[in-house]
């Protein structure tokens, strides 16, 4: 009896904490487990935010459940006519002054966060410290993203990396329809506009909270972009400065290597079809119109195939063999003809191939 | 001049109504069927999102049906129902025998029932709009086929249909008055719809334009949206969201209203603090167009303009505020029966309370970055929308139900209804607060798993289950009350304070057979506490003028139905254009008989009109 | 006072278009009207003057934008303004006869304005200014279009009603309709004079 108590106890406790735990998301893609400076920012106008409306509610509840049980219409009460009120004044006053008060002190850090959030006069800077600022340029196309380095003249595709615990200033356009960029672990979104002028924003990345999210924070695309809007996943590489700049100098050289000679088939057929769209070095120096495809440099490195599936030979095969039934409304469909098997097996090897690390 | 009672077919009846009360069951008709569609389309959404990966429906069909249930609730199920409460009621309530132009009322209805149309004619032709509700112009210019000209032109000639609407109450409003109706005596439905007709005025021209550029772009080589040649995609933005954000409190206005009548009538009480009731809807209305960019924070607009909407977005809570507290405090003291109505009038305040902070929350530029374009708008909206305008015209619906059909529906059945609806709304909704926090974007299709977001979908969808059986069992509850419902009385909940409740129900055509003199606010309220039986009557009983019903508006709008599927094909095919200008010439040609043949309408004789009220009075 | 009552000088009233109800649900339902239609245009306005220098390598608002015929138009259009005046005043002092002529002095002015416009868009077609050359050329043409397909209903309308009355003259339930239709014409002028100036003349100051 005594036991089962205990049990019962335990497990009431459990499932709460788990409650409160799952009310909070992942690490690696809730707002609600802030893990740079933006999204603490965002974060403690959040809590304040909510602490005020959380007043609020808590009035007008405990008016309300008072009115509805002390005022509702009794036995006996049918022919009684109240008292007709015509209103207050006093209580009328009561009830604009405080809550724009309240608003004021919402007001207030909102606006100062807000312009706070809009500082990108250091990416603008004519003399600009490039070692110091990174500068990353964000492309967005249907279905996929695209991260240039314009510093260091690098391109990678779909897994962003940026040092941790610096400001990484970004600039943001779309080349098909409007998209938006956004880490929801790191600060809010900001979308990816079709037109010339490109917007500009700027995230912090903490290093110790990238280490409880496991190194990777995941990326979505925000704004309804077509078919597989909610496939169009990218991933953020948080590390120290000093290990983004050994990667970063690792890109600027890499080329593909290839010696097994089931990759060098892979190759050969690659080179026929998928070049004219793809890259496999990270520094391409087309302009970005001809850049129609993920650059794929460094895919052996990536942390999922096409944004979401696992990173491994058999679904890299599925993505070639039929990439529609994996993201419906791709770009890539119907770009190059009917592979057979032999070749999926070459091409795979080959891509799994293309590495830095 | 014909006096002679012309026995017609009900449904020719109908097609040529000009009777501001047939309208409005039209109105309730139509727009409760959009409502279900759009409601079957939103259970569709939720099976789909149960659990991660899920295939019920595929990709590019999700978003078919995302788009149609925002636009189909929107558009299609809240504007005609707010309608059809409006053309009920305020007549009736500010003395009126019909609204300004009966004729126009009729060409409204039509217009938005032939829009609704041929927006869902797109299911069966190629495939609906898939770009989202707001039609985002780069997204709508990629998108094949023709959804989005579905969308385009069946918005087109129903926004047409609201404007019209919008300016006949607004002069019915200030020309119908009975005498002694001033405008301090209005009732406070009255005085949303008039204030609401007022943002319809001036929020659906921006609307019509970026339709119109949406329509040039698409079918006739415009470059408004293509960067390409200089066209600029957020444009259809500002176009969109300054019609978009007035839109809301076009809905939430009235449904203000009707709370404000029902809460004073089943409270037994005047409505606490009326003047600044008024004060806080016309200031509601006027900061509804100052606010618009709040729905575009992340668009790139700079800190200088988000600050400005962000502080301009949170003063809105303050004559919302002010609301809430009147509403609290006219039950204060009162002697509350709770009945349905009521029921949905109490079960809003809160529910409205949570909708309300969560738009200051969302008012927060700042934090607006993470919030926008996650499940928790879509949280916070649904707050707003169906916490607000949908719980009002459900509690609309069965308060003046006696009204519009004479029968009072079963209050057993429409308390089930509330209990179902109330429970599904707070369990689909209140969860996915948390599921935008926890990262979740909204217009996803499907979702990976391990990211957290299993259990708070699942919860959200069996909410919509609940909501769908709230719905269900309303129309159980239509259907046995219209076969064998309790017939209901003039004043058929007994505490009716304004005029419509003076009336017999339903009312008959000619509304009142004398027009009532008001004497105060609540003005049969006032007659009540001084022992009358009816209204003062402010002219002595004649004959009454009626305008002649009319065949043309359908005509007018189905001319304009033809003439959006032609020139939707003139691109592909070679009849395209030669349809699309035979329909044109059939509205004008509807509209040049309306200009030419004299319509002077019929007089219903003094000793018919005494017979009538015989009947009803006994009835 | 009745609708279809046969009146005279005499008992004419001061202003007919508001003698009835019906009078009076129209003259203030069209003023309503009109303020959704500033809207309309006031949309259209922002549109361009967002658009005016996106010309995409197309031709622009100063190489096109000729003053003599924009002129001419103006003053026409103007012109036909006072004469709708002239007409009401007419129509006030129950003169049908005088009210028809300069009605039908306005429907001239206006053909002949809509005349002109559709030999302006006409050249600049002809000069490489299509609806598709550039976000400028849809902008410019959507605007003015709009504008001008006003003027053309505005020329039907006042057509049709002065034929229609032709045999039955003023009554108190057609003045109202002659009095919306004026001073709907008088919206259109003042819309014209807008996009004179903002069209027009910054197009050609550049």
């Amino acid at each position: 009896m005594k036991k089962w108590l205990l049990n019962w106890r335990l497990f009431s406790l459990f499932s709460v904490m788990a409650l409160v735990l799952a009310g909070c998301g992942e690490p690696f893609i809730s707002a609600l487990q802030p893990a740079g400076e933006v999204a603490d920012m965002q974060y403690s106008l959040m809590l304040l935010s909510t602490a005020i409306m959380v007043l609020v509610i808590l009035v007008v509840t405990i008016i309300f459940v008072y009115v509805v049980i002390r005022f509702r219409q009794r036995k006996g009460e049918e022919n009684k006519i109240p008292k007709q009120v015509e209103g207050s004044h006093k209580l009328e006053i009561i009830w604009t002054v405080i809550p724009i008060i309240l608003l004021i002190i919402l007001a207030v850090p909102t606006v100062k966060a807000t312009f706070e959030l809009a500082d990108v006069k250091p990416m603008n800077k004519e003399n600009r410290d490039k070692e110091k600022t990174l500068v990353v340029n964000v492309r967005a196309n249907l279905y996929w993203w695209e991260f240039e380095y314009p510093d260091y003249g690098v391109i990678t595709s779909q897994d962003l990396v940026v040092p941790t615990d610096e400001r990484v200033y970004f600039n943001l356009k779309a080349s098909d329809v409007k998209h938006s960029f956004w880490i929801p672990a790191v600060g809010g979104k900001m979308d990816t506009n079709v037109e010339e002028s490109k917007n500009q924003f700027w995230l912090e990345f903490d290093q110790e909270d990238a280490e409880k999210a496991g190194g990777i924070f995941y990326g979505k695309c925000a704004e309804l972009c077509g078919p597989s809007h909610a496939l169009m996943d990218f991933k953020v590489k948080a590390v120290p400065r000093d290990e983004f700049n050994q990667w970063i100098e690792k890109m600027k050289n890499a080329k593909p290597v290839v010696t097994d000679p089931v990759a060098k088939e892979g190759e050969a057929i690659f080179n026929k079809s998928c070049i004219g769209c793809h890259a496999v070095t990270p520094v391409d120096n087309r302009p970005e119109q001809a850049r129609t495809a993920p650059n794929l440099g460094n895919f052996g490195d990536r942390e999922r195939i096409a944004g979401i599936l696992e990173h491994n030979e058999e679904n890299l095969k599925k993505w070639l063999k039929d990439p529609e039934s994996i993201k419906p409304g791709n770009t890539m469909t119907n770009t190059y003809g009917k592979l057979t098997d032999e070749q999926i097996d070459a091409l795979t090897k080959y891509l799994m191939s293309l590495k830095v690390e | 001049m014909s006096t002679v009672a012309r026995k017609k077919s009900l449904i020719w009846d109908y097609l040529t109504t000009v009777d501001h009360k047939k309208i409005a069951i039209l109105y309730l008709i139509a727009g409760g069927l959009f409502f279900i569609m759009g409601g079957i389309e939103a259970l569709f959404i939720r099976i789909q999102l149960a659990v991660p990966n899920n295939d019920f429906v595929s990709a590019g069909l999700y978003n078919e049906i995302l788009t149609m249930h925002g636009t189909t609730m929107i558009f299609l199920a809240a504007m005609p129902l707010v309608f059809a409460m409006m053309n009920a009621v305020v007549p009736i309530q500010i003395g009126a025998r019909d609204v300004a132009f009966p004729f126009l009322n009729s060409l409204g209805f039509w217009l938005f029932f032939f829009g609704g149309l041929f927006l869902n004619l797109s299911w069966f032709l190629g495939g609906a709009p898939d770009a989202g509700w707001t039609s985002y112009a780069s997204l709508s210019l990629e998108s094949p086929g023709h959804g989005i000209d579905f969308y385009v032109l069946g918005l087109q000639i129903s926004g047409l249909g609201t404007l019209i609407g919008g300016i006949n109450f607004l002069v019915t409003i200030v020309n119908m008055r009975a005498p002694g109706m001033t405008y301090m005596r209005m009732p406070l439905f009255t005085w949303t719809t008039f204030v609401a007709s007022a943002l319809i005025l001036f929020a659906f021209p921006p609307l019509t334009v970026g339709l119109i550029f949406l329509m040039m772009d698409r079918l006739f080589g415009g470059n408004f949206f293509d960067p390409a040649l200089g066209g600029n995609t957020i444009i259809w933005e500002h176009l969109f969201w300054i019609f978009g954000h007035p839109e809301v409190y076009i809905l939430v206005l009235p449904a203000f209203g009707i709370f404000s009548e029902i809460i004073s009538t089943f409270s037994k009480k005047r409505l606490f603090g009326y003047s600044s009731m008024v004060f806080a809807t016309v200031l509601i209305g006027f900061l509804g167009f100052m606010v618009w960019a709040h729905h575009m924070f992340t668009v790139g607009m700079g800190p200088i303009a988000n600050a400005i909407f962000a502080v301009a977005t949170m003063a809105i809570a303050v004559p919302t505020g002010i609301k809430i507290f009147n509403w609290l405090f006219t039950m204060w003291g009162g002697s509350i029966r709770f009945t349905t109505p009521m029921l949905y009038a109490v079960g809003f305040i809160p529910s409205f309370v949570m909708g309300g902070v969560t738009g200051v929350m969302n008012a927060t530029a700042a934090a607006d970055y993470q919030y926008h374009d996650s499940y928790f708008v879509v949280a916070h909206f649904h707050y707003v929308i169906v916490g607000g305008v949908v719980f009002a015209l459900l509690a609309g619906a069965h308060y003046w139900w006696p009204k519009m059909f004479g029968k009072m529906l079963s209050e057993k059945l429409g308390k089930v209804t509330f209990w179902l609806f109330f429970i599904g709304f707070h369990l689909t909704f209140f969860i996915q607060h948390f599921l935008g926090l926890m990262g979740m974007p909204r217009r996803v299709f499907t979702y990976l798993p391990g990211q957290g977001w299993e259990t708070g979908n699942l919860i959200s969808t069996i909410g919509a289950f609940f909501m769908a059986a709230g719905t269900i069992v309303l129309l159980v509850n239509i259907v046995i009350t219209t076969v064998k419902g309790k017939k209901a009385e003039a004043d058929a909940w007994g505490d009716g304070r304004t005029l419509e409740w003076a009336v017999s129900s339903p009312a008959p055509e000619y509304n009142f057979a004398q027009t009532p003199l008001v004497r105060g606010l609540d003005a049969l309220w006032v007659e009540k506490m001084e022992g009358k039986k009816g209204l003062t009557p402010a002219e002595p009983l004649g004959d009454i003028h009626m305008p002649n019903p009319s065949f043309l508006p359908f005509v007018i709008s189905l001319g304009l139905f033809i003439s959006a599927l032609g020139f939707m094909y003139h691109n592909d095919h070679s009849w395209g254009l030669m349809v699309g200008i035979v329909g044109l010439l059939i509205t004008f040609g509807a509209m040049f008989l309306r200009s030419v043949i004299d319509d002077h309408g019929y007089h219903i004789h003094k000793e018919e009109i005494i017979e009538a009220e015989k009947k009803g009075a006994k009835a | 006072m009745h609708v279809e009552e046969k009146l005279t000088a005499e008992t004419f009233p001061a202003s007919p278009e508001k003698a009835t109800l019906e009078g009076k649900n129209k003259f203030l339902g069209f003023w309503f009207f009109l303020g959704g239609e500033t809207v309309l245009f006031a949309s259209l306005f922002a549109t361009f003057l967002a658009l005016r220098d996106r010309t995409a390598g197309g031709p622009s608002s100063d190489e096109l934008f000729k003053m003599s015929i924009v002129f001419i138009a103006t003053m026409l259009l103007l012109t036909s303004s006072l004469t709708s005046v002239y007409a009401m005043y007419h129509m006030k002092n129950f003169d049908f006869k005088k009210m028809q002529l300069w009605l039908g002095i306005t429907v001239l002015l206006g053909a002949a304005f809509l005349g002109l416009e559709i030999y302006e868009f006409y050249e600049y077609v002809h000069e490489g200014l299509t609806f598709s050359t550039s976000a400028f050329a849809s902008a410019f043409y959507t605007l003015v279009g709009t504008h001008g397909a006003h003027v053309a209903f505005g020329l039907l309308w006042i057509l049709t009603l002065m034929i229609r009355n032709a045999k039955r003259g003023l009554d108190l339930y057609n003045a109202p309709k002659f009095y919306v239709a004026s001073l709907y014409w008088h919206f259109i002028d003042v819309v014209w004079v807008f996009i004179f100036t903002v069209v027009y003349l910054m197009g050609m100051v550049g």
